[in-house]
């Protein structure tokens, strides 16, 4: 009989504030130590938490964009543990009252798509950082994460497999980054993904689940899946029992581990933290923050599909940000809508090839979306052909201009006197008697031989077309 | 009510304070009090009230999100009992 593997995620974004999110201190990434930690993120007495409205109104513009409740009344509530690097003693957290309620999103998985649940969301303080390097027998503390703002993200456990939760996981990263809430960096930390994990016969309740946490990489998700579901299938297998814990997963050796030292402590004692108030969140806030949040990538989708004819897969690939999606909008504008499809492969094509090459992001993308749309138009017009525009496309990136610039200077117009592609159709079959005698004796796989020579003859810039009809008309002779 | 012995040392474990164990009767017979007040207070029939989250009837203020905090890391670290190349030193929490 089947096991069925049951995943529930819990994500920490981290909120792409300036400043704290109870503290007017810094949060920018890399500073020196400790330099970016105030009093209030030192937890010294006397000194009082002040909630950042951007926190709060980035936590509603999830909640909206997942289509969950945002309740009027928001709590926040003390988390109690000790730990070095969190100097309070507690973590600033949200309990029974989060910013975000239910919600849900959709993920496809080999072309199937599900809705997943999103359980809650609850904004609160990331603490600092441990550094465990021998300071003589001691730990060193950097508090400058600490106050930093989360949002945490924690989905019902409806995934069933290690793809479906890195489509999750994935399709969670897309969105915070795209309504500007979180920049996605997973090396800095900037999203983070627990994984609870569990077994069941399909149809029974629930297994025992244990969490593996902290892991900042989508690779790693699915490998620490991998490991944890056949640790749980043999030790049930051979009649053993799943304790519930916190598991760590190890890269370097692909094995999840046992962190029973902090087992015991887990009994946070929540409770609402005196420091700070209820917050009410109106309806204009509400509106404020939904007028401010951009298309969807989902509603964007589904409209480059019907508006624009693209497939699925185009249409996820100019979704996947927003900076994508703008830049081929702007491409239509100057292409036109009938050339979305054209625009789209040249995006995925020569465009996403450069910028992979040296590492760009669109943004910086050095030939703009109007430079490469006006590009597109010269294929559809016939000045170039296809295999001319990656030269000029290449010119381009070089910073030698706009498409027309490049054509004119390296005088790649496309030949379309039909008197000269001819003078040169018949230099080639001249020069290629004995091969014409192969074509004329059967071989038509000979035809593609008398293309190419024609176009290399020509730099390329005979039109393809009209050269495939003169070969034709000529050997058909 | 009273609370078992074994419940007093965990609490004051979880609240990281050191209970000598000549003291562990008291401290619990003290704590049983105010679980006593509280069971109490459980008797009132709060039927259709909504839980008090502070006893301010306020709304919390926000904050614009801007850095007003400079590096004051030399004058918070001077009466800091240890540090090194600008880090906080505790002692080694894990082995």
């Amino acid at each position: 009989m089947q096991w069925e593997t049951v995943i529930g995620l819990e994500i920490h974004a981290q909120l792409a504030t300036k400043s704290k999110i109870f503290s007017a201190a810094s949060t920018a990434y890399g500073a020196e130590p400790n330099s970016q930690a105030c009093l209030v993120d030192l937890a010294m007495p006397g000194v009082l938490p002040v909630l950042n409205k951007r926190a709060l109104e980035m936590g509603i513009a999830f909640g909206l964009a997942i289509n969950a409740e945002v309740p009027k009344k928001s709590v926040f509530a003390r988390k109690n543990y000790f730990y070095p690097d969190s100097p309070k003693g507690y973590q600033i957290s949200q309990f029974d009252l989060p910013v975000v309620g239910k919600g849900q999103i959709e993920i496809e998985v080999n072309g199937e798509k599900k809705i997943i649940g999103v359980t809650r969301a609850h904004l609160e303080e990331d603490a600092g950082k441990s550094l465990h390097e021998d300071f003589h027998g001691m730990t060193g503390i950097d508090l400058n994460r600490s106050g930093t703002p989360l949002l945490e993200i924690v989905s019902e456990p409806d995934m069933r497999s290690a793809a479906e939760a890195i489509a999750y996981a994935k399709a969670i990263h897309e969105l915070v980054q795209f309504i500007g809430i979180c920049d996605g960096n997973l090396q800095e930390g900037s999203f983070r993904m627990d994984v609870n994990v569990s077994i069941r016969r399909p149809g029974e309740p629930y297994g025992t689940r244990t969490e593996l946490k902290n892991i900042n990489s989508f690779k790693f998700v699915e490998k620490a899946i991998a490991y944890e579901v056949d640790r749980h299938i043999d030790v049930i297998e051979s009649g053993g029992t799943i304790v519930q814990e916190t598991r760590l997963y190890d890269a370097d050796k692909d094995e999840t581990r046992s962190m029973r030292a902090k087992e015991e402590a887990n009994d946070y004692r929540y409770f609402p933290d005196p420091d700070l108030l209820p917050v009410m969140i109106s309806d204009e806030d509400i509106e404020a923050v939904r007028q401010r949040l951009p298309e969807l990538p989902a509603v964007l989708r589904a409209r480059f599909v019907a508006d624009y004819g693209l497939s699925d897969y185009d249409a996820n690939l100019l979704t996947s940000s927003k900076a994508m999606a703008q830049y081929f909008e702007t491409m239509l504008q100057t292409a036109g809508d009938a050339q979305a499809k054209l625009c789209a492969n040249w995006m995925s094509g020569e465009l996403a090839k450069s910028l992979n090459r040296d590492e760009l992001a669109i943004e910086a993308s050095p030939i703009s979306a109007t430079d490469l749309a006006g590009l597109v138009v010269r294929i559809v017009d016939n000045t170039i052909s296809g295999k001319i525009a990656k030269q000029v496309f290449e010119a381009m990136w070089q910073g030698e201009g706009s498409a027309d610039q490049v054509i004119e200077a390296k005088g790649l117009k496309q030949i379309t006197d039909s008197g000269a592609i001819e003078q040169i159709v018949d230099e080639v079959l001249a020069a290629n008697s004995q091969q014409v005698e192969a074509y004329k004796g059967g071989q038509e796989k000979m035809f593609g031989f008398f293309v190419g020579q024609v176009m290399k003859l020509s730099k390329g810039q005979a039109n393809p077309a009209q050269v495939n009809a003169l070969l034709k008309q000529k050997l058909g002779q | 009510m009273s609370l078992a012995l074994a419940e007093v040392k965990k609490i004051a474990h979880l609240a990281a304070i050191a209970v000598e164990p000549e003291e562990l009767d008291a401290v619990g017979a003290k704590l049983s009090n105010i679980l006593d007040l509280f069971a109490q207070l459980s008797q009132a029939d709060t039927e259709g009230v909504e839980p008090m989250a502070h006893p301010l009837d306020q709304t919390q203020r926000l904050r614009e999100d801007l850095v007003a905090e400079v590096d004051q890391r030399d004058k918070f670290q001077a009466i800091a009992p240890a540090t090194e190349n600008g880090l906080y030193l505790v002692p080694k929490v894990i082995e």
